[in-house]
């Protein structure tokens, strides 16, 4: 099979090649022969892929040890779930993971994209198939999965313990998918670019994927956050690692796009900014991919590293520099059709949400980046850690917040007076009373403070929004309330699912303010022993220490150290972290004893025990305790965000008729100028 | 713990295989002095522990440790990494080395002081508010005001400029090329300003 896979990966690269050149000559030429073979080359490269990648799943399943990833990745007793996630969970197989969703992606593309964008088609399967390419010779030459040993080891090292999680299943491929998925609307502006034909059409082609770009993004993003919770063992969820960093960037520039494309569509403004923006998230999203595989910055999360970074450095600087050359030789066919009126309208407001969240990813890579430039520069290393992230960005997501709530209030081209005092009134009470309340109830943390008032400001933005669109269906169609509601959502899905969304980031931040409040404690406990501590609510948890038991598992020997749980002298349960020794089918140990924590979950607060060790080898077992307040809303945050760009996403809640007609008209007018030939 | 709730607690514990552990409780405090039992396979549990001592949890130990950065490079401050990774074996040695400056009779940024000395400025788990680590801090903020600044008075200028067209009469560009039309846009805006 590994010959097979070679054998793929090689055709894989060759196709890309051809794919990249027929693309380019046939959208130039117009000729439909190469052009249609442009189309056919990006399917065949995802069918020659996808052998290539069934070939090192089967190798994963044969227990094939002979072949280095194998080796290095699975072994015998290693749970099914994992041995099909090893694929991911190395370097190599990423790559080639990468490899494989872009092909289908791109498939899908040529596949269901409107014969109105054919235009762009050969230039679109042209820039996929360089992409593919790239990944696929990185997978050729510097990484590959095929790689065979020189013996054939007895049993496999397995996959690190760290990823033998539910969460670490889904999490990798939701957060690839959402890189991945970038480089579609990255193609789709580099194909209006080549052809010059910059009007709203290439806007409207990529819309769909944007926006599914962006949900993968936030899913992996709150995956990886719950994984790092629940795996990891120290009671945070974000801990401004690297990885983390470069999962985050793409997301804060996608987030920037969504906003600022409303311009472009409703103002034809900001046509420059956008397809810079396209270019920089694609370049942040291959970034993150560096940064994760190259190792170039020390990282909890860099599970494998090695000498591809050449590779990605070198595309990303090549890419960089032909993305800036072509958006400087279309610079003026990308002029603003419309200027703006007041600086008291949402599109100022848009402007100021860009630059906010544009501002919050450059100082995030700024920082992360920042110990390589003092290294380059001094010669000294420093660490960037949590402290300079939570001082520079703070701030910056408390105004984020606030403008969250003030740009969908805003008229378009110009706010009046009354229009202020109308939209703000309520918004603002609310945050006042929730200001106060909370001052009344001496919240120690100021920030948080902030951060909740202003989550209350943004919350009451949306509901009044929501209840002044029922109440008006409700006045004007005699429907029920419920009927009302479901219409005035489903009639305009990008506009209420946006609503949604904005709701997510609320339940977010406010969860995120928790953290001001955590409390930890260290304690060894005999078997009966107690500790008790109290949590930020005013209720004493008693923990009592129960025993240790040690039994074997399938592929670990389990150490299990449980704790009887009381609130306030109420018993509420047994809680059972343990500490797990892997090892091989011969009973090897295979990785240093990982541990897993118990999580108590209530909507208040998370109670978190881990199982530090034991004692001198007894039952005298060290604790950490965890008290983590609002850690579910995190999770609860990132389902609402996700559901409202369902909503948004759904069928039918893409752009009308007549805005399509508006965007052709548009588009045959900028013709009559230019004498090209449609 | 009432009767019944033990009684429920033992089962538990007993599906566990904690039956021994279980019955052995007692209410708290009461079972300080017992000896605990040894582990079937104590080399399984992790690396051996001591007791938690009152510096594990002290606050002011604890504030220090969070600002100073474990050597293993995990990329965590030693407090996180200590009861974190318990596989690492340099931060409970790094904290050892602030209790004992600590018992000397040392201030927070004395002890940081010290530790910098020794293991060079990469300890910190933020960059140095002097010299070119400045730069760290100040540039995000630096960007983000000039080109906030610069942006709000790009609005200010052009919804005036926006004000003034629309009590003017709209200049009549029929039969004009987008490229003169452009040029003559060109000239208002700098008439107008």
């Amino acid at each position: 099979m590994t010959i097979l896979g070679q054998l793929a990966l090689w055709l894989a690269l060759l196709l890309g090649v051809w794919g990249a050149v027929v693309g380019i000559v046939g959208g130039r030429r117009g000729d439909p022969v190469l052009i249609r073979s442009a189309r056919r080359t990006v399917y065949a490269l995802s069918a020659v892929i996808a052998v290539a990648a069934l070939s090192l799943v089967v190798a994963l399943l044969k227990d094939d040890f002979n072949v280095a990833y194998v080796a290095s990745y699975s072994s015998r007793n290693l749970p099914l779930a994992y041995k099909l996630s090893a694929f991911y969970g190395g370097q190599s197989g990423s790559l080639l993971f990468w490899a494989l969703v872009l092909s289908l992606f791109a498939s899908a593309a040529q596949l269901l994209t409107s014969r109105r964008y054919a235009y762009l088609m050969p230039y679109v399967a042209a820039v996929t198939c360089v992409i593919a390419a790239f990944f696929v010779s990185v997978s050729v030459f510097a990484a590959n999965p095929f790689t065979r040993l020189a013996y054939t080891p007895m049993d496999g090292r397995g996959l690190n313990p760290q990823l033998q999680n539910p969460g670490m299943v889904i999490h990798p491929p939701m957060l690839y998918l959402g890189y991945i998925s970038i480089a579609i609307p990255y193609a789709f502006s580099v194909a209006a670019l080549l052809t010059r034909k910059l009007d709203i059409g290439w806007l409207h082609a990529i819309r769909k994927w944007t926006l599914l770009s962006w949900m993968f993004l936030s899913v992996g993003i709150t995956l990886g956050m719950w994984w790092a919770y629940v795996e990891l063992g120290w009671g945070g969820y974000w801990a401004w690692d690297p990885v983390e960093n470069a999962s985050l960037l793409p997301w804060l520039t996608m987030t920037a796009f969504l906003h600022s494309v409303m311009i472009q569509e409703k103002r034809g403004m900001l046509k420059r900014w956008n397809v810079v923006l396209i270019g920089i998230s694609f370049m942040l999203s291959i970034l993150g991919t560096f940064i994760t595989r190259s190792g170039i910055i020390s990282s909890v999360h860099s599970f494998t590293q090695s000498n591809v970074g050449y590779f990605f450095a070198l595309f990303l600087l090549l890419g960089g520099v032909f993305m800036a050359w072509l958006t400087y030789t279309r610079w003026d066919l990308l002029r603003t059709e419309a200027r703006l009126e007041s600086a008291l309208s949402r599109e100022a407001s848009f402007f100021f949400n860009n630059l906010i969240l544009v501002g919050i990813a450059f100082s995030v890579l700024w920082g992360t980046m920042f110990p390589i430039l003092s290294e380059a520069v001094r010669g000294t290393k420093v660490t960037v850690g949590p402290p300079f992230f939570n001082q520079v960005n703070v701030p910056l997501g408390l105004a984020l917040l606030a403008l969250t709530g003030i740009g969908p209030l805003i008229a378009w081209r110009k706010a009046s007076p009354r229009n202020l005092r109308r939209q703000f009134v309520v918004p603002v009470l609310a945050a006042l009373v929730m200001g106060t309340a909370l001052f009344m109830l001496r919240l120690s943390s100021f920030s948080a403070a902030v951060a909740i008032s202003l989550g209350a400001f943004v919350v009451g933005t949306i509901l009044q929004e929501f209840v002044r669109g029922v109440g008006a269906r409700h006045r004007l169609h005699g429907e029920h309330y419920a009927l009302a509601f479901a219409r005035l959502v489903g009639r305009n899905r990008r506009r209420y699912g946006g609503y949604i969304v904005h709701l997510g980031i609320v339940v977010y931040f406010v969860a995120f303010t928790g953290l001001a409040f955590k409390k930890e404690q260290e304690a060894s406990l005999k078997p009966g022993e107690s500790v008790t501590m109290r949590s930020p609510y005013g209720h004493t948890y008693t923990f009592t220490h129960v025993g240790v038991s040690q039994y074997e598992a399938l592929n670990r020997f389990v150490s299990a150290a449980s704790v009887e749980v009381a609130e306030d002298g109420k018993r509420l349960g047994v809680m059972t972290s343990e500490k797990r020794q892997y090892v091989d089918s011969f009973g090897r140990q295979t990785f240093e004893p990982s541990t897993e924590a118990a999580i108590r979950s209530t909507a208040r607060e998370d109670l978190y025990i881990v199982f530090a060790g034991a004692v001198n080898g007894t039952e005298e077992a060290v604790y950490k305790f965890t008290i983590n307040p609002l850690v579910v809303w995190v999770w609860i945050g990132g389902a609402i965000l996700v559901f409202g760009g369902a909503v948004t996403l759904w069928p039918g809640g893409g752009p009308s008729e007549a805005a399509r007609r508006r965007a052709v008209e548009g588009y045959q007018v900028s013709l009559a100028g230019e004498t090209v030939d449609a | 713990v009432t009767g019944l709730d033990r009684r429920a607690f033992v089962r538990r514990a007993a599906w566990l295989g904690l039956a021994p552990a279980a019955v052995a409780q007692a209410p708290q405090g009461s079972t300080r002095d017992s000896a605990a039992a040894r582990l079937w396979q104590p080399d399984m549990a992790g690396r051996p522990r001591g007791e938690i001592t009152d510096y594990e949890n002290d606050p002011f130990i604890v504030g220090v440790e969070r600002r100073l950065r474990c050597t293993c490079g995990c990329n965590l401050d030693i407090y996180t990494c200590r009861t974190t990774d318990f596989t690492c074996t340099y931060s409970p040695a790094l904290h050892r080395e602030i209790v004992a400056l600590v018992q000397q009779g040392k201030t927070a940024e004395e002890v940081i002081a010290a530790f910098v000395a020794k293991y060079g400025e990469t300890a910190l788990m933020a960059p140095p508010k002097r010299g070119f680590a400045w730069a760290a801090y100040l540039l995000p903020g630096i960007v983000i005001t000039i080109v906030g600044i610069v942006l709000g008075a790009v609005l200010v200028r052009r919804s005036r400029m926006a004000a003034v067209a629309a009590v003017a009469p709209a200049p009549d560009t029929a039969g004009l090329s987008p490229d003169q039309a452009a040029r003559l846009a060109a000239a208002l805006d700098r008439l107008e300003s």
